[in-house]
Formats: structure tokens, sequence, C-alpha cells
């Protein structure tokens, strides 16, 4: 059993080597309040045209669970790849319930959250095993060199996996994504607004080039 | 009266930390970290050690005890005989400071620089 499954494996490995099968699962990463879940949801209305992975909030962690999508088909390039996107709970090294409460939660609310996040950036890191490659979403009015994108990077490079740097919100007016691209410079970068959704067209590309 | 108010840091040798496993490093900077002390790796972890340290800590995070960690690091530099880079051992950790989230916070951070300011409590 043991053999054919093997066999099966390496067989199914080497037909879509063969007959280059753009399939990919992409996660998106990021510091909390970067973008992601915005941008998953209009990857996800351009591509099927219905749903949502989760609700936006200025509050911090509002993401705590990943949520998946499969089989969006993206057309770009003059090609198509196939992909599953995670949109992945946002990554942080310390969670403090009060800063929930400064936003108007209450305390009971805030330490739930606090718990919940706590786990969910548990979840985020064991994804990082089940991947094809990420987009790591930045803030670009935010100064880039967080340990949360130094560790994401470092964590994909020694995985030899693909990354694309999306620099989002270039809506704000003190967005700087020459500060990402100066910060990362072997990495490509797109600068986009997923709010608005202008320069989306470009990041579609970018990823057809990447994880195709 | 001048109070004189105290900080504990701890420089770990990369001599140290070449002789522990991923493991044991993770636990002797969370220890150390949730005893209210600054800690220094002279090499750093790697990015998979940071991550586990990353995701060790979520566990740990308890309200109005311990609310995480601030870490600062370099980039990992790829160096390494030819040999390494054949079997994929190039990235090596940079130096690395660890403290209490409550207590350090990251001024500024470039390429060349970490600036980080150590809060002291009563």
């Amino acid at each position: 059993m043991g053999f054919i499954s093997s066999f099966r494996e390496n067989f199914e490995a080497w037909i879509n080597k063969i007959f280059k099968k753009k399939r990919a699962k992409i996660g998106l990463y990021g510091p909390p309040n970067a973008g992601k879940t915005t941008l998953a949801n209009r990857i996800l209305k351009d591509w099927s045209g219905e749903g949502t992975f989760g609700t936006i909030s200025p509050i911090p962690h509002e993401t705590r669970r990943a949520m998946r999508k499969e089989g969006l088909m993206i057309n770009a390039n003059g090609s198509t790849i196939e992909l599953d996107i995670v949109d992945t709970p946002g990554m942080a090294t310390k969670i403090d319930f009060k800063e929930f409460m400064a936003f108007g939660l209450s305390e009971a609310e805030s330490k739930k959250r606090a718990k919940e996040a706590t786990e969910g950036v548990i979840e985020a890191i064991k994804w990082l095993d089940d991947l094809d490659g990420i987009l790591l979403v930045m803030d670009s009015s935010e100064d880039p060199y967080t340990q949360v994108n130094v560790t994401v990077i470092g964590n994909m490079e020694a995985r030899k996996l693909p990354l694309l740097i999306v620099a989002n919100k270039m809506d704000l007016p003190n967005a700087s994504p020459s500060r990402i691209k100066a910060a990362f410079p072997q990495h490509a970068m797109v600068q986009i607004s997923a709010l608005e959704g202008s320069n989306i067209d470009n990041l579609y590309q970018a990823i057809a080039t990447n994880f195709g | 009266m001048i109070l004189m108010r105290e900080v504990h840091m701890d420089l770990i040798s990369e001599e140290k930390l070449e002789n522990m496993t991923s493991m044991e490093k993770i636990r002797l900077i969370l220890d150390k970290v949730k005893n209210g002390k600054i800690v220094v790796l002279e090499s750093g972890l790697t990015p998979d050690e940071e991550v586990r340290l990353i995701e060790m800590t979520m566990t740990e995070i308890r309200v109005d005890e311990f609310s995480g960690i601030e870490i600062e690091s370099y980039p990992s530099k790829r160096e390494g005989s030819f040999f390494d880079k054949i079997f994929g051992k190039t990235l090596k950790g940079r130096m690395t400071v660890i403290g209490p989230a409550n207590q350090i916070h990251t001024i500024e951070k470039d390429k060349y620089q970490i600036s980080t300011k150590v809060s002291v409590g009563d």
C-alpha cells in the first residue's frame, strides 16, 4: 500500500512537472492591520465574484482564525494559475488585552480577543509548513523593518519558497513604498491599495510571474 | 536623593548557543525574559528558531503577568563554504535583543542599527 501511494504521488508530481500544472497554495501574511483580509476579500471578489474571507476592523487582530478558499482561477500575463488562498491572522510577538480596551472593548471582550489572538498567531505559524509561497502584506505608511517582517522573510528564504511583498495602503497620504523596497531589496514588491483596488492588476501579474 | 533602578541584561555568547538545541535556546530565552531580563544573543537565532520562539511565547502569554516579548534582530546573513551552500546551511543568525514587551521598546531600526529603550518598573 505504501509503495502504491508513493508511486502515485511520484507519478502525479511527474505529470504536473511535464504539463506545468499551475496550482499553488498561497498564504497572506503580515502584521495586524496591514490589510490582509481587505486584500483577500478583493482577490475573492475579483476572481469568484462572491463571498468574503472575513470582516474588516480598525481594531487589531480582527482575523483570529485562518480562512482558506480553494480553486481561485487567476488570469494574468496570458496564463492561468489556480490558487488556494489562505488569509492568516496577524503575526505578533506580544498581545496585551489593554490595547483592545483602548478601542472601546470591555475588559472581558478584550481578554477573550487577546486569548484568541494568541491562538491565531500560532495557527499562522503552523500554516507556514503547508504553503507553496506567500504574499507578505505591509502597510506602506508604517516602518517596514518590524521583526514580524524580518522573521517571515527569513523563514521563506530558509525554506526556499517564493515571496512577494505587497506594499498596501497606497491610498494613505504618508505611504512610502520606497522605504519597503530599501529595507528588502532582494524581493519582488508590488504597491497597491487593496481598499480602493488601485494597481491590483499589477499584483495579479506579479502573482502569475512569481507563483505560476 | 537619586533613586537607582537596575536593568538585568544577559549577553549570551555564540559558543554557548552553538552547544544548545533549538528548544533549549528558546526555553533559556523565555525563562530569562519572563523574569524581567533583557537578553542579547551574539549570534542570534535561525529563522525557524525565531518563529518557534514566537509560537512558544504565544502559549505563555497570561493576562496581567506576561504580555509577550519584544525581539529585534537583523535579517539572517548568507555565508558559508561551498559545501555549506550545497547542503543549504548558509543562513547565519545575527545579533538579537529580546526582552519583556512591557519593558523594552524599539525606537528605531534599520539595516545597521537597532535603537531600543528599556523602561524600569517600580
